[in-house]
């Protein structure tokens, strides 16, 4: 039978939403607030969504030790507590968390393989959540 | 189509483990949940069923009644409960939140004349929830 279970997830990290194509003019009206030099940061709460065949044996989708681990050692490490705008990732892209969705999405579509990946969702603040399912449909 | 989605909570004890694996298997897939003695939990269901809106009652499923039918079916049987020992579902399963959505759902679906079962959802802790639709 088939289920989904979700995991729940905390990072803290700063960005600026800039674009260095566009003059500071632009900058400052289409991002606003979040245009200040010195950026910004936000607790983000990471929802991981995966599926698969509840195996008899375990009684488990997948172990979510394995998920825990993986999350923690490619997400969780490598972008709590830094500044996003920073890392390699976020040099050709701006940190919105609509980009950072797809990012940890493909992140865990590439190496997680005890599941099927079904969704990213990102709560930048308790009024803003952002879901990404690889261009799937999304299910609720 | 209109989607309704009813709460409830119930409090409960488990563990997991599975007699075919050894002692040291058991230990390396379960973890902290393989100890015999249990451990708690605060659920929180939640049921979505759909269907079109009666145009008389306004109501896509009576309320009432489907919370009677959850009280009945689901907290009376699991709450305050050792789901191991207590409750036969998880006789020869383990009772981890899958087989809890799963098991929920078959309780449920017979039950729901008046509105189609949707989705079951079980929260085990406010950071861990299995959705089951019904698929094989």
């Amino acid at each position: 039978m088939k289920a989904y279970l979700t995991r729940r997830y905390w990072f803290s990290a700063s960005h600026r939403l800039h674009n260095d194509s566009m003059s500071a003019e632009e900058n400052r009206a289409v991002y606003g607030k979040c245009n200040n030099p010195h950026g910004h940061g936000h607790n983000y709460a990471l929802e991981v969504t995966v599926s698969g065949q509840v195996d008899q044996r375990t009684g488990m989708i997948c172990n979510l030790l394995d998920l825990d681990s993986f999350v923690n050692e490619k997400i969780l490490e490598r972008f709590g507590h830094q500044n996003l705008n920073i890392l390699a990732e976020f040099q050709e892209i701006v940190p919105t968390t609509e980009n950072l969705c797809v990012e940890i999405f493909e992140v865990l579509k590439k190496d997680f393989h005890h599941a099927h990946v079904d969704k990213v969702r990102i709560e930048e603040t308790m009024l803003n959540s952002f879901e990404y399912a690889g261009g799937g449909a999304i299910r609720y | 189509m209109v989607y309704l989605t009813r709460k409830a909570e119930f409090s409960a004890s488990h563990y997991y483990h599975n007699p075919e694996f050894t002692p040291e298997e058991n230990q390396r897939i379960f973890g902290k949940c393989n100890n015999p003695h249990g451990h708690g939990h605060n659920y929180t269901l939640e049921v979505t069923v759909k269907g079109q809106v009666d145009q008389r009652s306004g109501f896509v499923v009576d309320l009432k009644e489907l919370k009677e039918i959850m009280k009945r079916e689901v907290i009376d049987a699991m709450d305050h409960r050792f789901l191991n020992k207590e409750v036969t579902d998880f006789k020869d399963r383990i009772p981890t939140t899958e087989n809890l959505a799963i098991s929920i759902w078959s309780r449920l679906r017979t039950k729901l004349n008046l509105a189609e079962l949707h989705r079951v959802r079980v929260y085990e802790t406010p950071d861990l929830f299995v959705d089951y639709y019904g698929e094989a």
